[in-house]
């Protein structure tokens, strides 16, 4: 974050090429397709974009401090507030974290629910972006259609864990409550509607002109550039690199699971959006699996050490009210070590970095966010380009500024 | 030296291969390789392991305070080479005195925010860093909060 102490771009001296001298535009810290507090300071020759800075930090609210000052359990609700359109894969990626940490073993049924759930948060995610993307170009209804469908996945998310957004569902050692009952039911409708809802979404824009015009061969940069500066996740699928960790470095049993990684080779604004529709329905289809193949069994891990005790027995046995008492209040104790643990989420690499002193708490955590990553890439992708691309390139890549700034 | 971990380990014998004196330990733990280099040689042992072992991503660089123990920081530097899918560590530890490190933006530009965090962040200095300034905090604060010595509560002075 930046005060206005040092200017950040000092208009240029020389003279442009039409002879005008160039302007700094400041676009935000609260512009309103900026998606949150992102400050871009533009170089403009006219209508065209010499140079693009952004300046981040404006929702920094030193969530990695704060976790070396939390239980691991406790930590798992601040991971949900990095990034509020995926928090189940933040719950999911630091819940691997910690249990990679202590060498605890997952029971199938508990994993393939994480799966079932990532993916509707990848769902609930690319809706988000359709929408507010397509608003930034001027499409106004599909805005509505997509809020649509993310509704009935929140509702699913109430259902399970009692909250809307800020889930904490995935807990290490399982899932934080029982599943309720009737949630096959209740998924199974919502997915097997899916498809003929995404096909609504490309009737409106796959073949609309302005949409076209709005977006192919727009926001550009080469895959070298992108894997130098730190682009993850549908942005480099969309520049023809097939690349995705549920593929590559399969978690939670992703391995079992039957799906395409899709890319495009055109690498631009357009080929981003098929890429993320594609996927949509690509998560469709593994949560239609996960429902139909859902393995029985318990749906948390057996080490009263770290996992709390049911409900019930915690009423009636003592050592499992002891256990619940030592978990609530000091948390539970993790070997020493150190692991980086990489899950795709639905805006490309999350990674969670743990490392652990031995005590209860964590010594440092660090998340490396696709955010983070993606956005670096803003200056040199719309640098030449005209100002009114910049929005749709800056759409394109998806970006949290919560995730950001953390 | 090589540890008797590493010696089986095809990035850290490359390593070991490339600049004997780089390299100052390691492990494997949980499946995770972490080399342990020399501050000094970081950013031609990151340039050797982009350019030769195929570690094309920067994934991040981060830090670890080990305050009260000296050297107090670890700079952790997290590579990714996409095809073959292959994660490693790199560690360097700085002293709290002057913790200052040879940057690795001229190997990855994406360094260059992961840097300034670290900077911003720890108070760890990267050396030939482009635009090395504060880039989460406003300019004007004091202080690197993820340092161990400054507290989580507490009001300013």
């Amino acid at each position: 974050m930046s005060e206005q102490t040092t200017p950040l771009i000092e208009p240029a001296e020389q003279q442009g090429e039409t002879g005008a001298r160039s302007m700094v535009l400041n676009m935000g810290p609260q512009h309103p397709s900026t998606h949150g507090v992102l400050r871009l300071l533009i170089e403009l020759d006219g209508e065209n974009v010499r140079k693009c800075q952004p300046d981040i930090g404006y929702l920094h609210t030193g969530i990695e401090k704060e976790c070396e000052a939390k239980t691991y359990p406790q930590v798992v609700t601040l991971t949900d507030r990095v990034d509020y359109l995926a928090p189940m894969s933040n719950n999911l990626c630091y819940s691997l974290a910690v249990e990679k940490l202590l060498g605890l073993e997952i029971p199938p049924q508990a994993q393939w629910m994480r799966v079932m759930l990532v993916e509707l948060t990848r769902l609930n995610s690319h809706l988000v972006w359709l929408g507010t993307h397509a608003i930034d170009i001027g499409a106004m209804s599909v805005f509505l259609y997509c809020f649509r469908e993310r509704e009935d996945i929140l509702r699913i998310f109430e259902m399970f864990s009692g909250q809307r957004m800020m889930t904490s569902y995935i807990r290490p050692g399982g899932l934080a409550l029982e599943p309720p009952r009737g949630w096959q039911q209740r998924v199974r409708k919502f997915i097997d509607a899916f498809p003929s809802k995404v096909d609504e979404y490309e009737e409106l824009l796959t073949n609309n002109p302005i949409w076209i015009r709005r977006t192919r061969g727009v926001g550009q940069i080469s895959l070298e550039d992108m894997l130098d500066l730190g682009v993850t996740g549908p942005m480099l699928r969309a520049a023809g690199l097939k690349t995705d960790a549920r593929k590559d470095e399969p978690y939670s049993s992703y391995d079992q699971f039957d799906f395409e990684v899709p890319t495009r080779t055109e690498n631009d604004v357009y080929a981003r959006y098929q890429v993320r529709v594609e996927e949509m329905r690509q998560s469709a289809r593994i949560i239609k699996q996960a429902v139909e193949g859902m393995p029985s069994g318990p749906w948390k891990a057996d080490d009263p050490h770290v996992v709390l005790p049911d409900r019930e027995k915690m009423k009636t046995q003592m050592e499992a009210l002891i256990y619940h008492f030592k978990i609530i209040t000091e948390g539970f104790r993790v070997p020493e070590g150190e692991v980086y643990q990489v899950i795709e989420s639905p805006r490309g690499e999350l990674a969670f970095y743990v490392v652990s002193d031995g005590s209860s708490s964590p010594y440092r955590v660090f998340m490396r966010t696709p955010s983070f990553g993606n956005l670096q890439a803003t200056g040199t992708m719309v640098a030449g380009s005209l100002i009114a691309d910049v929005i749709a390139s800056i759409g394109s890549m998806d970006f949290v500024l919560g995730d950001t700034d953390r | 030296m090589l540890p008797e971990q590493l010696k089986e380990d095809a990035v850290a014998q490359a390593v070991e291969a490339f600049d004997s004196r780089a390299l100052t330990g390691g492990k494997i733990d949980r499946g995770e390789v972490t080399i342990e280099v020399a501050p000094a040689n970081i950013a031609s042992v990151c340039g050797f392991l982009k350019h030769d072992q195929g570690f094309v991503r920067l994934s991040a660089v981060t830090a670890v305070d080990r305050y009260p123990a000296e050297p107090r920081f670890e700079v952790v530097y997290h590579l990714h080479s996409v095809n073959p899918t292959r994660r490693v560590r790199l560690k360097c530890r700085l002293s709290g005195e002057n913790p200052e490190i040879e940057s690795v933006t001229s190997v990855w530009r994406g360094a260059n925010w992961y840097e300034r965090e670290v900077f911003d962040l720890f108070g760890v200095r990267f050396l030939n860093h482009p635009d090395l300034r504060r880039i989460m905090l406003p300019e004007t604060w004091e202080g690197h909060p993820l340092r161990k010595d400054y507290p989580v509560t507490g009001s300013r002075v």
